[in-house]
């Protein structure tokens, strides 16, 4: 781990939070679902936190994002209300979707937050269309596409890949490669497993291969890339090796990974990584850190109580949003 | 009024759509100097350039999903998919994002989308190009499904359809580019959702829609001579569906027959079918009739697939036997 840009303490406290309030969250909603206050499908992102923070981190308020259906991670790292995305989870009506998405389907229009997709592969081909609309726009916005290794099976990512590059269209394709796609391990799904980050060779689309453990290695790669991306010169994709710290979903206890492997992992928190990172720098102070934790953990608690506290929809609400002159 | 064909109109809905809308485009496979497929898209691209005439790779999932995403962002865009043959490698594209995003966002975001694809067989084009899919299209909610049978509809159908903040299916029949129809001078349009009565009658009700259109209207003609007059509903709109003017029709002829191009099985004649016994049973002197597609995959030699299709005689000998019941 090494920080090499000059960036302000209070940014570096903020980048660290923004990890800890998604650790914590995902934490929660284990609880909650536990309680059987949340319910269907619940994937979390909790192990890959340094991944989403550190794209996000270095975004402009024009780009878009499109992800996949493990996707709290990537909406509190942009900034979506938890309180609205735990309401979500809960199916209230005060949630982003008015609790007709669920877990696996936020979206923020205002943020440009435009999905989490739980068909693995179905993002990309809408990342390239987002894409158009930002050329349209000619505010020299980008489209950060989030996708698994589990994506570059499906024909979606090929397709789009092709797309991209022949269009030259300002996408940053970012696989996080978390080693499973649901229970298969990617070296028994995927012929270029070990050499993800080449998948764009065949597209002429540069590749970086990165540590996804690694806040700081993260936000260098985005910014290097920044401008190459917004200026025309076309995608670009990004391999950050990852690993998930829980099953594919709540329901999956992954016992098919092994021990070790899981162990090794584990004594790669991105979290304790970075934490120890910059106590260790003498860039901040355990306190100062200490009580980043506390105002996150208080923040996911009043979620919560704003989801409990929250109405369920209203019978009516079933038939909103289907079409547009039914609202 | 001017006549013209049906390819002519949707080519001219679409020069009018780029010229009003610059956030307009097309994305398709061919669409561009080659002028699409069946020529509609002819002549766009030295009109409105490669930037917003955009001839796409052979990828139709990326190509729907490049339309979804734009619209996502603010734009109009048109997406032709070749046939609706080639649909079924979007259908993910289709059916679990288009149809959906409004309604999993909460209502935040919309889709203005247009798919143009062609439906139909009849060309000797064999299993693979000659299939309808439309009616698997209009059991999805979040979509809008429409199918004109004639210039005239096709381009009314087409100006209501661009107005629209939410995706379409915009249904074109391969045999019915070089019909022609009389169009009016003066713009017009034609809402979404109402079906067309093409022929009045008193004795039968016909439900048509797209091409089998015109074998109704040749079969209506072929039974006035006998005496029968017919009555033709043009459904126009698959979703959302007019019924209430099929079971106006059904309410005076008291007798009803659903011509579809495809399959029986699962078809949308037996959504029509079913719509009519539910709203109508005690008005009806006969259970409803359908003619549709045999169960068999298109054959390519003529002789076995003018068999595989609604024909007018096929139609004639349905509504002599309905009437006779």
């Amino acid at each position: 781990m090494n920080l090499k840009e000059k960036i302000s303490k209070t940014e570096l406290i903020g980048l660290y939070r923004d990890m800890a309030l998604i650790r914590e969250f995902e934490n929660e909603t284990y609880r909650q679902y536990m309680q059987k206050q949340i319910k269907g499908f619940l994937h979390v992102y909790s192990g890959e936190e340094a991944i989403a923070v550190g794209i996000m981190s270095v975004l402009k308020e024009h780009d878009y994002i499109t992800t996949h259906y493990r996707d709290h991670g990537h909406a509190l790292a942009r900034g979506l209300d938890p309180k609205r995305i735990m309401a979500e989870l809960f199916g209230k009506a005060t949630g982003y979707s008015k609790g007709k998405g669920g877990s696996m389907h936020l979206f923020d229009s205002s943020r440009r937050f435009m999905g989490g997709y739980a068909i693995v592969a179905g993002q990309m081909p809408i990342a390239t269309g987002l894409a158009l609309a930002a050329q349209h726009e000619k505010k020299n916005a980008l489209v950060v596409c989030f996708f698994g290794d589990g994506a570059m099976q499906e024909g979606e990512f090929h397709e789009s890949m092709n797309l991209a590059a022949i269009w030259k269209l300002p996408i940053v394709f970012i696989c996080e490669n978390n080693l499973y796609g649901m229970g298969a391990a990617v070296d028994s799904t995927y012929a270029l497993h070990d050499e993800i980050y080449k998948a764009g060779d065949a597209y002429k689309i540069p590749g970086y291969k990165i540590d996804g453990m690694d806040l700081f290695e993260v936000r260098n790669v985005m910014q290097k890339i920044d401008s190459h991306v917004r200026d025309g010169n076309g995608p670009v994709l990004i391999e950050a090796q990852t690993y998930r710290f829980r099953g594919h979903s709540i329901s999956d206890p992954a016992a098919y990974r092994p021990k070790e492997e899981v162990e090794y992992w584990l004594g790669r928190d991105p979290i304790v990584l970075v934490r120890n990172y910059l106590i260790e720098q003498g860039l901040v102070t355990e306190e100062e850190l200490q009580e980043a934790d506390e105002s996150v953990e208080q923040e996911v608690t009043e979620a919560v109580g704003f989801a409990q506290e929250s109405p369920f929809p209203e019978a009516e609400a079933l038939y909103d949003d289907v079409y547009a002159d039914e609202e | 009024m001017t006549e013209i064909n049906y390819r002519d109109a949707l080519n001219q809905v679409l020069i009018e759509t780029l010229d009003s809308d610059p956030s307009s485009f097309i994305i398709g496979e061919d669409i561009g100097p080659y002028g699409g497929t069946y020529a509609v898209t002819r002549g766009l691209t030295e009109r409105f350039g490669p930037e917003r005439i955009k001839d796409s790779p052979l990828a139709e999932s990326v190509i729907v999903g490049a339309g979804i995403g734009a619209a996502m962002g603010g734009m109009k865009p048109i997406v032709e998919i070749m046939t609706i043959n080639f649909s079924l490698l979007a259908m993910d594209q289709i059916v679990n994002h288009a149809a959906k995003i409004r309604y999993m966002s909460g209502g935040q975001i919309t889709v203005p989308l247009i798919i143009r694809t062609v439906t139909g067989g009849g060309a000797q084009l064999a299993a693979t190009h000659s299939q309808s899919f439309e009616g698997w299209y209009a059991s999805v909610p979040g979509l809008t499904v429409v199918t004109p049978a004639t210039a005239y509809d096709a381009m009314g159908l087409f100006r209501s359809c661009r107005e629209l903040p939410d995706p379409v299916i915009f249904v074109e029949n391969a045999l019915l580019y070089s019909l022609k129809s009389d169009i009016p001078d003066d713009y017009y349009t034609v809402p979404i959702g109402l079906a067309d009565i093409k022929r009045s009658g008193d004795d039968v009700t016909i439900i048509a829609y797209s091409r089998m259109v015109h074998v109704a209207l040749d079969a209506a003609s072929a039974l006035a001579s006998e005496g029968i007059n017919a009555e033709v509903v043009d459904l126009r709109t698959l979703r959302p569906l007019d019924i209430d003017t099929v079971i106006a029709s059904v309410e005076k002829t008291h007798r009803a027959l659903v011509v579809e191009e495809t399959w029986k099985t699962g078809g949308f004649a037996g959504e029509v079918s079913s719509l009519i016994h539910e709203r109508a049973f005690d008005y009806l002197d006969a259970p409803v009739q359908r003619v549709a597609g045999e169960e068999v995959p298109a054959p390519y030699s003529s002789v076995l697939e003018d068999l595989a299709f609604p024909y007018v005689q096929r139609v004639i000998e349905s509504v002599r036997s309905l009437l006779s019941s």
